[in-house]
């Protein structure tokens, strides 16, 4: 029998005490195998970490009230599920040109609370402090249910609507996926500390009210029931997320001064990383909404030139400054989202959406909003191609684009300081020629060239015959996308049918 | 009598999402589980290999020894996504804390003799640390796992690991009176008490094991296999002589756990086994190694809760352990 001696007496733990006993004191110093063998990734990338002790706790929360608090959430939410789809409820929304919203938030969006579950999971086992580990854990975990209830929530639209049948295959595939893609497969390939920098501060703390929120905010105006109920049912573990960013981020900051330059790189890349991703985001507020919340200019101001004003100001006194190129940023507010969507529209035959041209009613909010540029440069080239449709004449561009190599955006973007102008950059590495949107991506592709030079870029690999064929049609098959349903424009469409079939039957009483 | 609401029918394009139809076979309505575990992992289009794997993909098959044709024949019969798992652990969890709240009512846990309240200390709040380490292993099959199918779960009983070390902790704070004391002295036990060293040793070694197969049979089956049946109902049951009976409903949570959980457990190492010969015979290697290193590992603790009793006992757990692992094609 053991030999132990009578405890002594001690006072009560106090509750961060105690939270400390049922969390990293459950973590040891390992001796049968050495540390460095047992976490071996948590020094190449040059982090430096005195004390992992100092870390501080964002949120504490045990296994018992977790469980309790998220599995009282998701009773509720599977509640509205169910009732939404007993009662038809994709009815309601304000028009079928908002599922087109959706389709690009299962397909683009969801996939990637996967992909931060894996992520997660794997700083959740690597980072030596057992504090920060269990944070990433109930993060890995989060988000899982954030794609488990996405899919859970879509299921009835994909049950009336094309093009939310396959979104894990097209993520994979389809050659404006490859943009949210690669963004979260360049986060999880590279070391647990720039995946938390690139995932829960730029991404989750600085910019997810750019993201998640306009999707979730879209939802709420243009009445979807399912997918505004999961936003409200997720807002809680997205808090705690944010929390985990700030932290994570100053905790690095605080250790070492060392890790300043490493982590404003880490800033610098993934706030420019982020702004591109959103910019499918920006034409799905201006463009896809029926009913709009905000044009992507106010959205801009509002959470990234007033909220990243003030969190940049405080990140001052680690001598963190504001992002690389957050200026070029503001300059492209005004133009981002007619420049995206002019793509899309240009590609319609190749995507898994619909696209439309506004409607003079929308043109007219459009010019409200955007009074310096939209007139002067949008509105002209959009009544042209009405014009051309209406002629049955309508634009396709017949040519694959080149794309980004960084970003894979096509390139379709224009000068900073002249709208009129496409922006083209390029590098030279290894014998070959790369070719960029912008100086942003071109800096991120010559910081880590080794990486950048493997981007399965969707054009390329047509042209290499790895996509099913030479022709669009093999081309999208091997997308899975169903040539003449789900690609094209919203007029004329299935969806518009059906739409109004729907709600010619909601007005009349069966004879 | 039924009554029947009219509501308007619109009729579905399709009953569910694609990939989920070639999966089942055909359109047709499909289960949660189904529609939320399949094909969530990329296989396949990755744009750069990790700077932390540069020799493998992001998610690389080739990570185990175990070749399987289609990773989603690794299905969880308890059929939990995030949803029925939250609310199943809830569930369990409102039990347990209503035995909390009896225990904590009373002060103490009340009628246990002070020679087995210490046999207690050293037997059961070490192995908080044990359920971290599971939870690290559990958590390491999350990260390099492959398929969605097996990645889902292991999150799942990633999460049960940290939840059980913090039950197994809240009994030792109920044990010092909130000071804390039991727990570090657990660990100075677990750090440095000879009894508890093969065990840390073989946890140890699993952190470092680059076949993340061969973890899940190492940890889920062998040595949790051997290790709760004999703690929480072999240590339990020598306990009752001593008052030891109040304890119990606060260890019921693991009890029940462990035979939920080795449900999935077994089907994920059986549907392995069946897919092929290689597959059966690298699962019986390891579970044959393991179930040695097990045996050595838990004896000493054992002999030091039970005394002479000890061997016997830990030999009635390793033929129920070997019976179970031939039940599920394992030739042990």
């Amino acid at each position: 029998m053991n030999a132990m001696p009578p405890l002594p007496k001690q006072r009560k733990l106090s509750l961060k005490e105690r939270y400390a006993h049922l969390t990293r004191g459950l973590g040891w110093e390992t001796t049968y195998q050495p540390m460095d063998k047992v976490f071996p990734y948590v020094s190449y990338e040059g982090i430096k970490i005195h004390d992992w002790d100092a870390w501080e706790d964002p949120f504490r929360l045990t296994m018992d009230a977790y469980w309790k608090y998220q599995a009282e959430k998701e009773r509720k939410l599977y509640a509205v599920i169910e009732s939404f789809a007993q009662n038809n409820g994709h009815l309601n929304i304000t028009d079928a040109r908002y599922v087109n919203a959706l389709k690009l938030f299962l397909t683009g969006v969801s996939p990637l609370e996967y992909s931060a579950h894996r992520g997660y999971a794997h700083v959740g086992r690597h980072f030596v402090g057992a504090g920060p580990r269990i944070a990433c854990q109930m993060q890995a975990i989060d988000e899982l249910r954030h794609a488990q209830t996405q899919i859970h929530t879509m299921s009835h639209y994909n049950k009336f609507f094309d093009g939310l049948h396959d979104p894990r295959h097209m993520h994979d595939r389809v050659w404006y996926l490859s943009v949210p893609k690669s963004f979260f497969e360049d986060a999880c390939s590279a070391g647990p500390f720039e995946f938390l920098t690139a995932i829960s501060f730029s991404f989750e703390y600085v910019l997810t009210n750019l993201l998640f929120v306009p999707f979730m905010s879209g939802a709420a105006y243009n009445g979807d029931m399912a997918t505004v109920t999961f936003g409200f049912s997720a807002q809680s573990d997205e808090a705690r997320h944010m929390t985990l960013g700030l932290e994570i981020i100053k905790f690095m900051l605080e250790q070492d001064e060392a890790n300043v330059p490493i982590i404003q790189k880490w800033i610098d890349k993934w706030f420019w990383r982020g702004y591109r991703l959103l910019g499918l985001v920006s034409m799905m507020m201006d463009y896809m909404l029926p009913k709009r919340i905000m044009s992507w200019a106010e959205a801009w101001e509002m959470y990234f030139e007033q909220a990243g004003d003030a969190l940049f100001e405080d990140l001052s006194r680690y001598g963190i400054r504001k992002p690389k190129y957050h200026e070029v940023a503001s300059k492209e507010k005004h133009r981002l989202s007619h420049e995206v969507w002019s793509i899309f529209y240009n590609y319609t035959h190749a995507a898994a959406f619909h696209t439309w041209m506004p409607t003079e009613e929308e043109m007219t909010w459009l010019s409200a909003k955007y009074p310096d540029t939209f007139d002067k440069y949008y509105r002209p080239r959009f009544e042209c191609w009405t014009e051309m449709q209406a002629e049955g004449k309508r634009f396709y561009n017949p040519t694959l684009p080149q794309l980004c190599v960084t970003c894979q955006i096509p390139m379709g973007f224009t000068e900073p300081d002249d709208p009129t102008t496409i922006c083209f950059r390029s590098a030279d590495y290894k014998g070959e020629r790369y070719h960029f949107c912008s100086d942003g991506c071109k800096d991120i592709f010559q910081n880590e060239p080794e990486k950048y030079i493997q981007s399965w870029l969707p054009v390329h690999q047509i042209y290499q015959g790895n996509c099913g064929g030479a022709e669009v049609k093999d081309v999208l098959a091997w997308y899975h996308l169903n040539f003449g349903t789900d690609n094209f424009d919203y007029e004329g469409s299935p969806d518009q049918k059906l739409w109004e079939e729907w709600q010619a039957q909601k007005a009349t009483n069966p004879v | 009598m039924t009554i029947e609401i009219k509501t308007a029918t619109i009729q579905p394009r399709r009953q569910t999402y694609a990939n989920v139809a070639r999966r089942i076979g055909a359109d047709k309505p499909a289960s949660r589980y189904d529609e939320s575990m399949f094909d969530l992992q990329a296989t396949g289009e990755f744009h750069y290999r990790p700077t932390w794997a540069p020799e493998l993909e992001l998610f690389d098959a080739r990570r185990t020894a175990i070749v399987l044709e289609d990773w989603h024949v690794l299905r969880d019969p308890r059929q939990f996504y995030y949803g029925t798992y939250t609310i199943t652990r809830s569930r369990m969890m409102e039990a347990t804390e209503k035995a909390f709240a009896y225990a904590e009512r009373r002060g103490h846990v009340a009628g246990i003799s002070p020679e087995w309240l210490q046999s207690v200390h050293h037997y059961l709040l070490p192995l908080r640390h044990y359920e971290w380490g599971a939870n690290m292993n559990n958590c390491n099959i999350t990260d390099i796992g492959f398929g969605s199918a097996i990645t889902e779960a292991a999150m799942f009983a990633t999460m049960d690991r940290l939840g059980i070390a913090q039950v197994i902790s809240r009994i030792g704070l109920l044990m010092d009176g909130g000071t804390g004391a039991s727990l570090s002295a657990a660990k100075q036990t677990w750090l440095d008490h000879a009894s508890w060293q093969g065990l840390r040793h073989a946890m140890e070694d699993l952190f470092v094991a680059p076949d993340w197969f061969e973890v899940f049979v190492a940890q889920n089956l062998v040595l949790d296999g051997l290790l709760y049946p004999l703690v929480y109902r072999g240590f339990d049951e020598a306990g009752l002589a001593h008052g030891g009976a109040s304890l119990s409903p606060l260890t019921e949570f693991m009890l029940d756990w462990f035979d939920e959980t080795s449900r999935w457990v077994d089907a994920v190492i059986g549907a392995a086994a069946r897919e092929s010969a290689a597959n059966a015979s690298h699962l019986s290697g390891w579970a044959a190694q393991w179930s040695a290193r097990a045996r050595d590992a838990l004896l000493p603790i054992a002999t030091d809760v039970l005394g002479p009793q000890a061997e016997a006992a830990i030999d009635t757990h390793m033929a129920d352990l070997a019976a179970r692992c031939r039940k599920i094609g394992l030739a042990v």
